[in-house]
């Protein structure tokens, strides 16, 4: 049991908990603290660090926000009124609250502000669903399309279509890289002769792809009155970040050991044989390296092409809330922040887990 | 006509000014069932030559038969055995062997196939482990697997690339017999490469030093006519195989010395001798 937990920890890389379940287990207690200060506690700790810089760098802009806004008051419209604006401060009014990098306890009050907004919202869907059951019911056995709820997305449903364009341009970007990284690593000649178009298109900044996506799908799409956003998003997000995927796939593939392919020859293997049986296995933790890259740059260009291109999602929502300048909005700002860092590196762990699945080496970066 | 034959054999590597010849005018023939040895320095050519007979390299002069056909590239009939195992990383023992297994006998049936790997895995005692990665085995284990891997294929010939070359003294030891016991039992025609005189002496009937290269060839041969089952502790007080041993290390200890001999480069001094000068004032300028 617990020799197999730790295996599964290390499995799916979150080792730094086996000195906590040894130490349940009750085995080596010395050897084992240590272990878990070093590896749980001291990241604790530093977490706790940053907290309090955090927090003593947000109170030293919002001293120097408030001051001077008493300042303004003082010089614009007099004593009484820079009175009356400290006062107002102080007290905690919304109306007059400077704007500005928010401390880690407001960013925690956003947080759950977000998470009640969810659940008013989802209430409001159900509600809205439950009314509409019937009418979608006639409408579908008219053949019309159903009633859509149409109201505006909760912070959960943002992070989930965000979720959605990211895989889906993963998929694009593992279809379009992979069988031609594969067959470019296969032939010389076809890798010199496209080598030029790839050092050039490799370096092409997320923001131009999206326009030249927005370009292309627009005429494709002008007779259609669907909803292009989607679409426009996914494939500049598999665009940009097929590249790695794409140079490493042929790397791999055109750098097989010498020696596999020397077995393969004296095997008499066919060469689809020798692709599938040797090659391919052989070259997979490069590719599975390149998928990684590919993923977190994905989720990366993400945020910079919704934003851009207005379609829902994580970006969208930092950019509104900027717009917006509520009180809260730069809080609501840093808790996608930290969302994104988060399911970021959740996506990276599952990459690598997958890859151990199904690579042949025990080395992990 | 002799089962392998190789006929004044040149290769070269390298272009232009680069180009050396590393196998020159090789002659050589070996007889079915026979097992021969050849025995030389590192760098000498002696996988190049290897790689030649099993047809992994096409050589650039001459020919190189076997059965009285020449060779045009790998075959079944002629297994080889890396010096650096080869082996698969990501399939298991069983599959290593399995994928010789099925590319050597098509038509095999599924079933008749695994017998087969089972019991040639089992021929090295390596059935235990018939389910483990090459990692997870020591050098000698999977130095076994690659031994199994070629002679499941049941080949006319097998070639070895120096395949004890990597293996500490002991796993070598070990190995040898192995080797020479499974090869009793069907006498095989078997090109054994080595850099140890003792184990050429131990497991060939035949042996052939190759005098080292650019421009490598074939020394004199040496026939062995020890009985076997050879014991190696027996052998130490042999007297004929102490001459043997004595007159091949001889022999190679000679070329050795041919070779660093006409490597050394004598430089001609030229005859001056430094002028000593009295340093005038020197102003150092800049511009």
């Amino acid at each position: 049991m617990k020799d197999r937990s730790i295996h599964i920890l290390n499995f799916v890389g979150l080792g730094f908990f086996e000195p906590a379940i040894r130490l349940v287990a009750g085995e080596e207690i010395k050897k084992n603290m240590v272990a878990l200060f070093k590896k749980i506690l001291l990241p604790i700790l530093s977490v706790g660090l940053f907290l309090i810089l955090w927090h003593s760098g947000a109170r030293y802009l919002y001293n120097i926000e408030k001051n001077a806004r008493i300042e303004k008051a003082l010089v614009d419209q007099g004593e009484a009124a820079s009175l009356e604006m400290r006062t107002c401060i102080e007290s905690g009014d919304i109306s007059c609250q400077p704007n500005t990098l928010p401390s880690p306890a407001q960013v925690w009050v956003a947080y759950k502000s977000l998470l009640a907004d969810h659940r008013i919202i989802s209430e409001k869907k159900s509600v809205f669903a439950e009314k509409v059951a019937a009418t979608n019911e006639k409408r579908e056995s008219q053949g019309l399309t159903a009633i859509k709820y149409t109201g505006r997305p909760s912070f959960v449903d943002q992070i989930l279509t965000s979720l959605k364009t990211v895989f889906a341009g993963f998929l694009l970007a593992l279809f379009i890289a992979v069988p031609i990284g594969i067959m470019l690593g296969l032939s010389n000649t076809l890798r010199s002769s496209v080598n030029w178009l790839i050092q050039i298109f490799k370096p092409v900044s997320p923001v131009v792809w999206l326009l030249l996506v927005f370009m292309i799908v627009k005429t494709l799409t002008k007779n259609s009155d669907s909803d292009s956003s989607f679409i426009i998003s996914f494939i500049s997000v598999g665009l940009c970040s097929m590249w790695a995927t794409l140079v490493n796939t042929s790397m791999g593939v055109s750098s097989v050991e010498k020696d596999y392919i020397n077995v393969a020859k004296v095997l008499q293997l066919s060469v689809g044989q020798k692709v599938f049986k040797i090659i391919l296995p052989s070259s997979f933790p490069l590719i599975f390296t390149g998928l990684r890259i590919t993923l977190s740059v994905a989720w990366m260009v993400l945020i910079a092409i919704e934003l851009l291109a207005q379609s829902p999602g994580l970006g969208s929502f930092v950019w509104e809330e900027f717009q917006n300048g509520a009180n809260d909005s730069n809080s609501k700002i840093i808790v996608a922040m930290f969302v994104i860092g988060i399911i970021g590196f959740l996506l990276d762990r599952i990459m690598l887990t997958i890859q151990k699945f199904v690579t042949f080496t025990e080395e992990t970066t | 006509m002799a089962y392998i034959e190789l006929r004044n054999v040149s290769k070269s590597f390298g272009v232009g000014k680069n180009r050396t010849q590393v196998l020159s005018n090789i002659n050589l023939e070996i007889e079915e069932g026979e097992f021969v040895a050849i025995v030389g320095f590192t760098g000498s050519g002696k996988t190049t030559l290897i790689n030649l007979i099993s047809g992994l390299m096409m050589p650039d002069e001459g020919e190189v038969l076997f059965k009285g056909k020449p060779v045009t590239g790998p075959s079944h009939e002629r297994g080889v055995i890396f010096q650096n195992y080869s082996l698969l990383p990501w399939l298991n023992v069983g599959n290593n062997v399995g994928m010789a297994v099925k590319e050597a006998f098509k038509k095999m049936l599924r079933r008749d196939r695994n017998k087969r790997v089972k019991e040639y895995v089992d021929m090295v005692n390596l059935l235990p482990a018939i389910n483990k990665l090459p990692k997870e085995l020591s050098g000698g284990m999977r130095q076994r697997v690659s031994v199994t891997r070629a002679l499941s294929m049941s080949p006319e010939v097998i070639l070895m690339d120096e395949p004890l070359s990597a293996l500490d003294a002991l796993t070598r030891g070990n190995l040898q017999q192995e080797i020479l016991k499974i090869w009793n039992k069907d006498k095989k025609t078997a090109l054994l490469i080595t850099n140890d005189v003792d184990e050429g002496i131990l497991m060939a009937d035949r042996i052939i030093p190759l005098k080292p290269g650019p421009k490598a060839t074939l020394g004199p041969e040496y026939k062995i006519n020890l009985e076997r089952p050879r014991d190696k502790t027996a052998l130490n007080h042999n007297e004929e195989y102490k001459k043997l041993r004595n007159g091949i290390i001889e022999y190679l200890i000679q070329i050795g010395e041919q070779r660093s001999s006409t490597k050394k480069n004598t430089y001609v001094l030229p005859n001056i001798k430094p002028r000593i000068k009295p340093m005038p004032f020197q102003r150092i300028s800049f511009k």
